[in-house]
């Protein structure tokens, strides 16, 4: 009894449980709704299923999500731009491949394209890092300057217009390689997460992240160059934003200034919020927030699947980001440690009468 | 003399003064620019109210949140939700104009309390409270209907197109007729929220608790403050402001759809940030959000006037300025804080 008690603490104690609790509630009540969520079937050479479907689409959120994670443990604020800046990625991605009309010829080479639309993204990261890193503005500010103009300056490229690439080889990197049936966004995602996760545990770089986002000035006098670490951060979080406007504009093939990316920050946010990350700063978990973004998607899909309209859906989003943020907030918690703590108590009790 | 100057300088109005002179600046500019069209006449500065009604009341409540030290990015989603309630309750209901507002401010009301709750006794971050809230009203709005609705009724249109010609600033037309300047009752309630909230915010004892948790809530717990309440208070007012704002808004708008008012809380939070008041909390000015958001509609009045340019520009212009203005104060915190360094050296 003693045992089985003490592997609950352990297991509740494990900084993924309620992540982990969320995902697994959501997908229960999937499978109870529609019994056949987890099949996953072949058709014409690629897998179906709801489950590849929800791998799919969080990707983008997944690689927004990591950076997102980084931001968020450094500085104690958050990115508000990324979803701009993907659009401003993925506009200079397509302005540079076929110019300022819908198309089918390449101007440059399409590798070229896409190294500058990551670039276009990671120079937005460079800017807000400045901003927050040298200049010291709340990084909220900081980044509403780039999320008031980004769609702005896409729009300068796309001229308001929304341009087409009508060509095979622009929708492999949303979509399919050809003769691969697992989705490129998922492996683009994976690589992401894989190598942010290796450069974190290999170098000190992880350690350093944590020890700046708890206390900034402290780690400034140990000897962390704490600004450098802020600014790189943010750099990351531009170029994370590079990658996902690219996918998203690959899987349209076709940019809209206006509403590509558009409220895929907040996503991202709840994402980091759902993982177990304090938006406070601090310590951090990666694979939280990978496991954050995949419950959005997935109650996001499971939402569709029971029929709920796009526009109603935010409705249920927001009820289950409240209960699952309440839960987790520190005086519920403390709550139910309180709880815990008395049942122990009375535990006891009971074993001194016996 | 100079030494008392630079202290008025270095301290927080400094933000207010140089944003009301840019604004000056621009308009005068714009006087001159565009002479040949009439950028001077009395009806255009009002023009700036007349459109920007609804986004001067929620640009006012933003700035309570943010000198509170919270943030409320809800605003736009509730508007919207506002203004189809409204509609709905109007013309698919039939109950009267006078009974839909007042429901509508009481939902609002409530939508902020329970806001305010979440944030003040959970402690859970305002940027993921606001956020739920904001993805639950956008929501909410397409609960209520999908479709466009357009309001008919007599009553609210009455409210909304009712002009009051004012007794001054009239101009003389080429046919030789005198046009006075009217505005909508809309501004005077726009009007009538400043001027309340400004005397609220400084000479009354929650407005300057609101100011004392922005600006330290440790300390202002330690003050005795009830820094709980003052939380709920300050969200339950911008729930109630927010709705009032939608009803401002509705009034221009006379309809009610899913999209509307996209982007509405970051606008506030902008004019808020151009107008003064910092987002750490503790420093800001109803006044100075009034300025920040007719800067913002001297430009759109610009790209109108000039007939070639396209509205995406106003974002582009409106984030350089936020930018500036950012740095600004930035760099006057800073010099805030050298200040401190000598006087504790001293």
């Amino acid at each position: 009894m003693n045992k089985i008690k003490h592997i609950w603490m352990k297991i509740t104690g494990f900084s993924l449980f309620f992540p982990l609790l969320c995902l697994a509630v959501v997908l229960v009540i999937n499978l109870i709704r529609t019994p056949d969520f987890f099949r996953i079937s072949m058709n014409n050479g690629v897998l179906y299923g709801y489950v590849i479907d929800i791998l799919n689409r969080s990707s983008e959120l997944i690689i927004l999500a990591t950076g997102m994670t980084l931001v968020v443990a450094a500085s104690g604020g958050t990115d508000i731009s990324v979803g701009a800046v993907s659009a401003v990625a993925g506009a200079v991605c397509i302005y540079s491949l076929i110019g300022g009309a819908s198309s089918d010829v390449y101007r440059i080479p399409y590798v070229l394209a896409l190294v500058l639309g990551i670039l276009a993204g990671t120079a937005c990261g460079v800017f807000n890092g400045f901003l927050v890193a040298k200049l010291h503005i709340q990084p909220m500010v900081a980044t509403l300057i780039l999320f008031t103009a980004g769609r702005g300056i896409a729009q300068v490229l796309t001229q308001g217009f929304i341009l087409y690439v009508r060509k095979e080889s622009f929708k492999y990197l949303g979509n399919f390689l050809p003769g691969i049936p697992v989705p490129t966004p998922i492996f683009i995602a994976a690589l992401v997460v894989i190598l942010t996760i290796l450069l974190l545990k290999r170098t000190s770089l992880g350690l350093y992240i944590q020890s700046v986002g708890v206390n900034r000035i402290a780690s400034r006098l140990v000897g962390l160059n704490s600004s450098l670490i802020i600014f790189l951060v943010y750099v990351f979080s531009g170029f994370c934003a590079g990658i996902a406007g690219m996918i998203i504009t690959s899987r349209v093939y076709s940019i809209d200034a206006n509403n590509a990316g558009l409220n895929i920050e907040l996503d991202a946010i709840l994402a980091v919020a759902i993982g177990g990350n304090s938006l406070g700063g601090g310590k951090f978990t990666l694979i939280g927030s990978v496991i954050g973004a995949i419950t959005i998607q997935a109650l996001t899909t499971s939402l569709y699947a029971m029929k709920v309209t796009a526009d109603q859906l935010p409705v249920y989003k927001a009820i289950v980001v409240v209960i699952i943020v309440a839960i987790q907030s520190p005086v519920v918690k403390r709550w139910m440690k309180a709880v815990r703590h008395k049942n122990a108590l009375s535990g006891n009790r009971k074993k001194v009468k016996a | 003399m100079i030494k008392k100057l630079k202290n008025r300088l270095s301290s927080n109005s400094f933000l207010i003064i140089i944003t009301i002179l840019l604004f000056l600046l621009m308009y005068i500019g714009g006087v001159i620019i565009f002479k040949d069209k009439n950028f001077g006449r009395m009806q255009v500065f009002l023009n700036l109210f007349i459109s920007n009604a609804g986004l001067i009341v929620a640009a006012a409540g933003m700035t309570v949140v943010l000198i509170s030290g919270g943030i409320d990015i809800s605003v736009g989603s509730v508007v919207a939700m506002t203004c189809m309630l409204l509609a709905w309750m109007m013309e698919n209901k039939g109950i009267n104009a006078v009974t839909a507002v007042i429901v509508v401010l009481i939902v609002g009301i409530v939508f902020g309390f329970v806001q305010g709750w979440l944030i003040s006794y959970l402690k859970i971050q305002p940027f993921i409270v606001t956020l739920a809230g904001m993805f639950f009203a956008r929501g909410m709005t397409a609960v209520i209907s999908v479709d466009m609705i357009t309001i008919k009724n007599e009553v609210f249109l009455a409210m909304a197109k009712s002009k009051i010609n004012l007794p001054f600033g009239g101009s003389v037309n080429k046919r030789g007729v005198l046009i006075r300047p009217y505005i909508y009752p809309s501004v005077i309630i726009c009007i009538l929220v400043l001027i309340v909230l400004f005397f609220v915010m400084k000479y009354t004892k929650f407005g300057r608790s609101i100011y004392a948790v922005g600006g330290n809530e440790q300390s202002a717990l330690l003050m005795g403050l009830n820094v709980k309440k003052t939380k709920i208070k300050v969200y339950v007012l911008n729930g109630f402001l927010s709705a009032l704002a939608g009803f401002v808004f509705c009034l221009n708008t006379t309809g009610g759809f899913v999209e509307q008012a996209k982007g509405f809380e970051m606008e506030a939070i902008a004019a808020a940030v151009i107008g003064g008041t910092l987002l750490t909390g503790g420093v800001g000015n109803v006044i100075g959000s009034l300025f920040g958001v007719l800067i913002k509609g001297t430009i759109e009045t610009f790209i109108t006037f000039q007939g070639t340019l396209s509205s995406w520009w106003t974002k582009i212009v409106i984030a350089v300025l936020l930018c500036l203005f950012i740095i600004l104060q930035s760099v006057l915190m800073n010099l805030k804080w050298n200040k401190r360094k000598k006087i504790n050296q001293v």
